[in-house]
């Protein structure tokens, strides 16, 4: 593993200039565009280009272990977390783009400017030398030495982050967890409800048409106006009606939310 | 009768080492303790005390009067040289380098007012027990009474200035529960709280002399600070004599803090008589006898002594010319005779045995004249205004002739009381010498005139001419009780000057303690003579305007004089001027500032939390994103920081 | 030249406008999004340290603030799902009954 990284000669070191640069300008525009982008799952798709890019970033610098767990646990577990609770949420008024607190950008760009400027200078008088070889004193591969560390100097950390980790598995699920206060409702409940809520039959699809059949294009109706129905509301999110609405607390069985 | 009068002379005064005391004199703490038992038995067992109250009160003055005699005459078995006993009762004050012993100290000055005081003090219990019979409250008042005669009695026996001090508070207090003995009088409360602040003043003076005295000497008893005494500077000295005056001023009533006595009358008549008539206004000579060493050294307060008795003579006798209240003219005689008794304290060691002779003598007459005052108001039905007295000689005999003896002495006929001792007080002025010593006497001589004018005016308005009673008054003679005591002190009226005079008797008796005059003069001088020419022509007068022609009832306009008099020369209107005002802007300007100023920067510091915790709570605006800029900015600033110092 | 001062400078970069971006979205999901982007720019200077220093202590950092902000994210977004169920909105805006 140590020789693909650690080419030599100038051939590798050109290899790395170009990689660094290219990556290094895109993960920044991904950033940017991660920023302002108006609809929350093209952030997150920015973010996953970052994130790879990253990976790159730490197999060249000597951490190969670090490059595939970045791409395993960060882009492939928790972002596609973000993406499933995005699909939960759905779209919501909270991306709009119009800026509710007075001044909020113009501060927030100025601390931003500032925080560079000062972090610049901070890099320019640091000395930062130039890399060291790559650290070989354990002798074999990079997950050894870490395991080597992890399980020597870093035990506590290790043993307290797996504390951590079980903590917030179950927190979790404590605080998502729906206490059912009825008895679940049985297959003929499910139907009696069904034929005595008006809508016996299943809502209607999405539209299907010669160029687009996303999931989000209306149905037509036989007037030639559009469907609410036929969109899921988390795509187009909280109608008029719903918006109204308080539902009771979070434990709660609300009697007219889908099921899932 | 011509030639010295002054025989054997006793030696001047030196410093006098006090033995202690032994036999019957060992026990002279019952003095104290006497009038101390019945002012706790008749004020502490309360109303269970009312029936035989009056009985214990007058039987305790007359136990200390008893032991005052045995005390007396043992003392005469001593020789002059060493009849000054000390005799320590406890230890007051034990402090590092404050040691102040409670002791008791029986000289010849201190046994002539222990007789004086239990003397007197019984005849006017006895006549007390007759005059209050109708009050209620009579046991509460023999209580205070008792009281009052313990603290003077620890005055004038204290070793010490600090147990002098203790009695002169005792006796403040006193005075100031008896003159508002009937509380529910608003003038009377009114009077009492005037007195004892009148006496504040004065008491501040004498509490300074005692720390001045500490301070300067390490000492408050007399025999330390009169050895002392002649080491400390001139200006020491003159100080210690000036604060010891201003006390004496307070409580004998002098100029300028003369303005309670005449309200103080608002108190039972006894209460006058004893209180502010024979012993308590006493107080202030005593001090400045006692004092003598003192005062010896400090030629300056010796003259500012005899200026303030001079004033107060003049001051006193013209007030009581224009009073028709009959308690507030001999009120007005009392401020002047003292003056006269400080005149001749003020005069040194020439004046000193005739200024405590004319106080034993003047405290016979005037507790005399102040019970017949007070018969006659009880007779009267509590009136006491001249002009609606008149002829009241043929009712009340006893009283009458009690009252004509008082008389007599007081205005220095012979050969009655006052004539032997106020006569050699006007001699000694003018033997002074030098212009002080004609001022002093000129107005020594004026008041004798003066004296006479009012005192005979008060007996013609009282006790001669037409009856211009109220219909609703029966006035007769007054039971024994009360008559008895006006009898005694006739009797003393008329034969205590003589006694004390003739024969140099109080003279050599007092000579060891208080020092004697350099020269003699004999009992007709000069001096004297006028005196008497004097007295004879304002009696005349007064029996012109008085015992000839009518008393209107209706008192008439009179010149500018008689208002000023009747207004007390304006006394309560220069103390209100000078200090109640100042003092009531003072208060005002305190308030203001408190309210304003203090008060204004605790509400200001509030007012300026909350003022600026209300803005800057709408730092909370509840949006996290804002709490988020805030910590991004303080971060960059925290890192501009540390970038800072470490450029 | 590649050197770890440009790593560093670029994990400078991504982390300012990480800040600025939680700063200035509204959707309470996006601003996690953000949050994760400081996190892994944090975690790029790191690296870039531990190759200055030749130690691995840099790389063992990171992988737990790797770890942490997975536990974050897990809880973070329980907690959001709660709320967004409760009030119906993802905006951080609406929560903001903490006011004066």
């Amino acid at each position: 593993m140590n020789h693909a990284i650690l080419l030599a000669g100038p051939a590798a070191e050109t290899a790395r200039l170009v990689t660094y640069w290219v990556l290094a300008i895109l993960s920044v525009a991904a950033a940017l565009g991660m920023v302002l982008a108006r609809k929350a799952v093209h952030c997150a798709l920015l973010l996953a280009v970052v994130m790879l890019s990253l990976a790159v970033f730490y197999a060249m610098l000597g951490a190969p272990f670090l490059a595939f767990v970045q791409v395993i646990v960060y882009t492939g577990a928790v972002l596609m977390l973000f993406l499933f609770v995005l699909m939960i949420v759905g779209i919501t008024a909270a991306d709009s783009i119009i800026e509710t607190i007075r001044g909020q950008r113009l501060w927030a760009s100025v601390a931003g400017i500032a925080m560079l400027a000062l972090l610049s200078l901070v890099i320019g008088h640091a000395a930062i030398g130039p890399a060291g070889p790559n650290s070989s004193k354990f002798g074999n591969s990079n997950v050894s030495a870490l395991a080597n560390l992890i399980f020597t100097r870093y035990l506590y950390p290790f043993e307290i982050t797996g504390a951590l980790l079980i903590t917030a598995a179950v927190g979790a699920m404590v605080l998502t967890h729906r206490e059912r206060t009825k008895p679940r409702p049985s297959q003929r409940q499910l139907a009696e409800q069904r034929i005595a809520s008006g809508r016996p039959t299943p809502l209607p699809g999405p539209g299907t048409y010669a160029q687009h059949n996303a999931v989000d294009m209306p149905a037509l109706l036989p007037d030639g106006s559009q469907s609410e129905l036929s969109v899921s509301e988390v795509l187009s999110g909280p109608g008029p009606a719903a918006a109204g609405e308080l539902p009771s607390g979070t434990v709660g069985q609300e009697a007219g939310e889908q099921q899932w | 009768m011509t030639g010295s009068v002054h025989s054997a002379l006793a030696p001047p005064a030196a410093a006098i080492t006090s033995l202690h005391a032994t036999g019957i004199q060992d026990a002279a703490w019952l003095l104290l303790a006497f009038p101390i038992a019945g002012a706790v038995i008749l004020l502490l067992g309360g109303k269970r005390t009312n029936s035989f109250g009056h009985l214990v009160g007058v039987a305790m003055p007359v136990l200390a009067f008893c032991e005052g005699v045995a005390c007396y005459i043992q003392m005469l078995g001593y020789p002059a040289a060493q009849r000054s006993r000390d005799l320590v009762m406890f230890q007051f004050i034990d402090v590092g380098r404050f040691q102040v012993p409670m002791g008791i100290q029986l000289d010849q000055l201190s046994i002539c007012f222990v007789l004086l005081i239990t003397g007197v003090g019984s005849l006017i219990h006895i006549f007390a027990v007759g005059y209050m019979s109708h009050d209620p409250e009579r046991r509460r008042f023999f209580g205070y009474m008792n009281l009052f005669l313990a603290a003077m009695l620890l005055l004038v026996l204290a070793n010490n200035y600090l147990g002098l001090y203790v009695g002169w508070e005792g006796v403040g207090l006193a005075s100031y529960l008896l003159i508002g003995f009937w509380q529910y009088k608003p003038a009377a409360a009114v009077a009492a709280k005037k007195a004892f602040v009148a006496n504040r003043v004065g008491d501040v003076g004498l509490s300074l002399a005692i720390m001045l005295m500490f301070t300067q000497f390490g000492s408050v008893t007399f025999a330390g600070v009169f050895a002392q005494a002649p080491s400390a500077s001139h200006g020491v000295t003159l100080a210690l004599g000036l604060l010891l005056l201003l006390g004496a001023c307070g409580k004998s009533a002098q100029v300028p803090l003369q303005s309670w006595l005449l309200d103080a009358m608002e108190g039972p008549t006894p209460v006058s008589a004893l209180i502010h008539a024979a012993t308590m206004v006493t107080a202030g000579v005593y001090l400045i006898v006692r004092s003598a060493p003192i005062f010896n050294l400090s030629a300056g307060a010796e003259l500012a002594v005899a200026i303030v008795g001079a004033v107060t003579l003049l001051f006193g006798a013209i007030i009581g010319c224009a009073k028709d209240d009959i308690k507030k003219a001999l009120a007005g005689s009392t401020m002047s005779q003292i003056g006269y008794m400080m005149l001749a304290a003020g005069l040194g060691p020439a004046g000193y045995v005739f200024a405590i002779a004319h106080l034993l003598a003047h405290g016979f007459f005037k507790a005399g004249l102040f019970l017949g005052a007070g018969s006659v108001k009880h007779e009267m039905d509590d009136e006491v205004d001249m002009r609606r007295f008149g002829g009241l000689a043929t009712v009340m005999p006893i009283t009458f002739v009690t009252f004509t003896l008082g008389y007599l002495a007081i205005i220095g006929i012979p050969p009655l009381s006052g004539f032997f001792t106020k006569d050699p007080i006007i001699d000694a002025a003018f033997a002074k010498g030098g212009t002080s010593g004609a001022l002093l006497g000129s107005a020594a001589l004026l008041g004798a005139g003066i004296t006479a004018f009012y005192m005979t005016r008060v007996m013609f308005m009282t006790f001669t001419g037409e009856r211009r009673w109220d219909d609703r008054v029966h006035p007769h003679e007054v039971p024994p009780v009360m008559t008895s005591p006006m009898i005694v002190l006739a009797i003393g009226s008329v034969a205590a000057g003589g006694f004390l005079i003739l024969g140099n008797r109080l003279l050599n008796f007092l000579g060891p303690v208080t020092g004697v005059p350099p020269t003699s003069h004999g009992i007709w001088t000069p001096a004297g003579s006028a005196a008497l020419v004097l007295v004879l022509i304002g009696a005349a007068i007064a029996w012109a305007r008085y015992g000839r022609r009518e008393v209107p009832v209706t008192a008439p306009a009179g010149g500018p004089l008689t208002v000023a008099a009747r207004k007390d020369l304006y006394g309560d209107a220069v103390n209100e001027s000078l200090l109640m005002r100042p003092g009531m802007w003072l208060t005002r300007l305190s308030v203001f500032f408190d309210n304003r100023g203090v008060d204004g920067l605790v509400n200001t510091v509030a007012a300026t939390f909350g003022g600026s915790s209300g803005r800057l709570r709408r730092v909370q605006s509840g949006f996290v994103r804002s709490y988020a800029l805030y910590m991004l900015v303080g971060a960059v600033l925290l890192v501009g920081t540390l970038l800072l110092v470490r450029l | 030249m590649v050197t770890p001062a440009h790593f560093i400078a670029l994990a400078v970069i991504l982390f300012v406008i990480g800040a600025v971006g939680v700063l200035v979205r509204r959707n309470a999901i996006v601003v996690f999004m953000c949050v994760e982007l400081m996190l892994n720019a944090a975690n790029l200077a790191f690296v870039a340290f531990a190759r200055m220093h030749s130690a691995l202590d840099g790389q063992v950092i990171a992988f737990f603030v790797m770890v942490v902000a997975a536990a974050e994210v897990v809880v973070g977004l329980a907690i959001l799902t709660s709320i967004f169920r409760a009030r119906r909105s993802a905006s951080v805006d609406d929560a903001n009954l903490m006011k004066y």
